[in-house]
């Protein structure tokens, strides 16, 4: 079974457990400067909502990538950048619609979210399960059981 | 070591910025953040200073567990002489910024002298300077903090600043930080104006890499953060009802101090309450309250967020106050209610907001409001004089007052002085309900005894974050213990002191003690910190601090006279609930205290004592 990280932002508190979790994986350091996922705060709504890479199946910055660096691991079907073969030209950081792939100028290089090999530091260290790692093809489960518990299914007085 | 074992130290007056190492001897003696920040203060300052002067110096501080991924590790605290107060203070924000300032390389940041014009300053990892402040002077802390983020063209930069009330010289102006975090109280906010000092602005990239055994620490705050989401506190009360979960359950205590402390139950309680925030309101169908939020780390989340009905007279043709913001927490919607007999929910949240927007504390705002209250009921103070009609109950005159003490208008300036000073200056001094000049919080010591005592021996002033043993008479952590009698008090405020003052100065919130007892901290402290941090240490550390601080307060002038309640408190009882008939017991605890600190009947620490905590 195909997983994928599952973000339910209503859940979200802010905490920030989540970048913490995967700087500490991915670089060895607590900083959240570091981590590959983001909280980002709209204050004047009380939303918080965590944001990373959706692992899209037609990978646009895995297809600009000029050196072929980015590859798909077959494991956990996400795409993962190379650091040896990065040449930090930031073509991918270009071609991916939603920002989630940035370049670091500590190292030259690009990092993504590669889904920590298939046990995500990031939801392990949600505290509220805003940020889960469940089956890819039913990542909508939660959502319509909560909708499904809302029908009214109760027979009715008259028909 | 979790310590970045550098200080920031900032002379005002001649603009210099420099780093120097921190003192680790101390550091192994006083831990960090309150401790260790006030080690630091008391060898610098004349205990007998001005707190308004230029020789009074101000210090922002983090704990070793700051910006690490222990539950609630984001705490920062400010410590200097109290403006409020003349007492030591000491004032802990969470929100961000203090982890923010831990990623830029620092421990603690110390500002002393005084710029001769109003500056900020401006710090990115281990680059600091002073910039000109003009531009921001007479504007709020929203405005500040968002002003700054333009300028540096960085939204991540986190910022804490103080609004027009330190300016003005609120006595009582706090520090915010991430737009409704504040260090609070004993005006630490009063203090950053004097100086002319508006705001810090923090980038921090480098990181809290320097923990001693970072996989025993990951096991330790992983174990910890289980214990948080099994309790029932921490666990659901808190991040379901927030600190509000008090409101109802105080108040059928008879430990709900109203109207200026003169009635101990509010009629209007529930209105006012977390359960009141989360209903359907008539006017537009929405609750008030929107969400919770965490501060940095925090897996409690116990932060309310909640927007004010658009309809409410305090806020109609002003969008700007529409968005959701911070509150109500407890304090504030007690201080701001209760103690004013006020149960508008919508106006205590626009007098909220004000707090927020410009920075002052909303406990000895709506406090001192109530004192003015019970004044004006008497006649002393009249309609002209504060400009307005003021019963008890005004949710018209608790807004406008609020604007009035934000902006230092007519009869908010002397609200800008607190109770203290407000009753002595209209003859009734006795009608101030605090201690050491600063206001009671949320809890009246008639209906829960320890409180009376843990306020009148608190080194920063009536306080209810210095020995909370509200847990152990009300909700029985660690141990059940009777609210309405004496006996026994004075070694529960001592042990809750003591441990209270380790949390303060670790960078964890004190709120994980509802859950946590030191037990649950020391693996994580042993495990990020170089040392050997056992339990034996970490109960010296804090007996030690306290200790520290009652020194530098009896050096101040303080003496056992001011370790006492206002004497409402001690002959009026109370009038209805469980501790119907009660006055406090203080004269009877305090001797007891005193002997259980091994402090002389002068309260003042022996020999022995400063010998065997090494002071």
């Amino acid at each position: 079974m195909q997983k994928s990280l599952h973000i339910d932002a209503n859940k979200c508190t802010g905490c920030l457990q989540c970048e913490m979790a995967c700087s500490y994986e991915n670089h060895g350091v607590f900083n959240i400067a570091k981590s590959r996922i983001k909280v980002f705060n709209f204050e004047h709504e009380g939303r918080k909502v965590p944001y990373t890479c959706t692992q899209c199946a037609e990978a646009w910055c895995l297809n600009a990538c000029p050196v072929d660096a980015i590859r798909i691991d077959t494991a956990t079907g996400a795409k993962v950048v190379n650091e040896a073969t990065c040449v930090g030209c930031k073509v991918c950081t270009i071609a991916c619609p939603f920002g989630t792939v940035n370049y670091v100028a500590e190292t030259g290089k690009v990092q993504k979210c590669d889904l920590c090999g298939g046990d995500p530091a990031c939801a392990n260290a949600c505290p509220t399960g805003a940020i889960t790692y469940v089956d890819a093809d039913w990542t909508g489960l939660d959502k319509m059981r909560a909708w499904a518990g809302k029908t009214d299914t109760s027979p009715r007085a008259s028909a | 070591m979790a310590w970045n074992r550098k200080v920031l130290r900032i002379d005002l007056t001649n603009g210099s910025c420099t780093s120097e190492p921190l003192n680790m001897e101390w550091a192994q003696q006083y831990l960090g953040q309150r401790g260790l920040a006030t080690k630091y203060f008391v060898s610098e300052v004349d205990p007998k200073v001005d707190p308004l002067s230029p020789a009074n110096k101000l210090i922002m501080t983090t704990g070793p567990l700051t910006g690490t991924p222990a539950s609630t590790g984001g705490r920062y605290s400010v410590v200097t002489k109290g403006a409020l107060t003349g007492a030591i203070a000491c004032s802990n924000s969470g929100g961000y910024f203090g982890a923010e300032l831990k990623f830029a390389g620092w421990d603690m940041i110390i500002f002393e002298g005084k710029s001769p014009k109003p500056v900020y300053l401006s710090i990115e990892n281990d680059k600091a300077e002073l910039k000109c402040a003009a531009h921001l002077w007479g504007t709020t802390t929203w405005h500040t903090e968002e002003t700054i983020k333009k300028t540096h063209q960085d939204p991540q930069v986190r910022v804490c600043s103080i609004g027009r009330a330190g300016e003005n010289g609120v006595l009582y102006a706090c520090i915010v930080n991430d737009l409704h975090r504040a260090a609070g109280r004993s005006g630490v906010g009063t203090v950053m104006g004097s100086k002319n000092l508006k705001a810090v602005a923090v980038r921090g990239t480098s990181g809290a890499a320097n923990i001693k055994d970072p996989k025993a620490f990951m096991a330790a705050t992983v174990a910890g953060k289980k214990v948080l989401a099994e309790n029932a506190v921490t666990g659901q009360g808190l991040p379901t009802y927030g600190t509000q979960v008090l409101m109802n359950v105080i108040n059928e205590m008879g430990a709900l101090p109203t109207r200026n402390h003169r009635d101990v139950q509010f009629e209007e309680a529930r209105k006012i309450s977390a359960e009141a925030m989360a209903e359907k309101r008539p006017t537009d169908g929405k609750t008030h309250l929107v969400t919770n939020a965490a501060c940095f780390g925090c897996t409690i989340a116990c932060g309310r967020i909640s927007r004010i009905d658009e309809t409410h007279f305090s806020v109609v043709n002003k969008p700007e106050y529409w968005g959701a913001s911070g509150g109500l927490e407890y304090e504030a919607a007690w201080a701001l209610g209760a103690a004013n007999g006020v149960g508008d929910l919508e106006a205590l949240q626009y007098a909220n907001l004000i707090c927020n927007e410009d920075g002052f504390d909303p406990i000895s705002f709506g406090a001192t409001v109530g004192a003015a209250m019970e004044l004006y009921e008497l006649g002393i103070l009249k309609a002209s004089d504060i400009g307005m009609e003021a019963p008890f109950g005004s949710a018209q005159a608790l807004c406008e007052l609020a604007r009035m003490t934000a902006l230092g208008e007519g009869f908010g300036k002397e609200l800008g002085i607190g109770s203290a000073r407000l009753c002595e200056k209209h003859g009734k001094p006795e009608l101030s309900m605090g201690v050491k000049k600063q206001e009671f919080p949320a809890y009246d010591s008639r209906g829960i005894q320890g409180m009376g005592l843990a306020y009148a021996t608190s080194n920063r002033g009536a306080c209810h974050l210095r020995g909370y043993t509200v847990a152990s008479e009300v909700l029985g952590i660690p141990v059940k213990t009777d609210p309405l009698v004496t006996e026994g008090k004075a070694g529960l405020v001592k042990a809750f002191q003591d441990a209270t003052a380790v949390f303060d100065s670790s960078g964890l919130c004190i709120f994980t003690s509802f859950a946590w007892s030191l037990a649950d901290i020391q693996p994580q402290i042993d495990a990020a910190c170089e040392g050997n941090w056992t339990m034996e240490k970490l109960g010296e550390v804090g007996e030690r601090i306290w200790n520290m601080e009652r020194q530098f307060n009896l050096a101040a002038g303080f003496t056992a006279k001011d370790d006492d309640l206002p004497p409402r408190l001690k002959t009026e009882p109370a009038k209805t609930g469980p501790a119907k008939g009660l006055v406090n017991g203080i004269d009877k605890m305090r001797p007891e205290y005193y002997a259980e600190r091994g402090w002389d009947t002068n309260g003042v620490p022996t020999k022995d004592t400063l010998g065997r905590l090494g002071l």
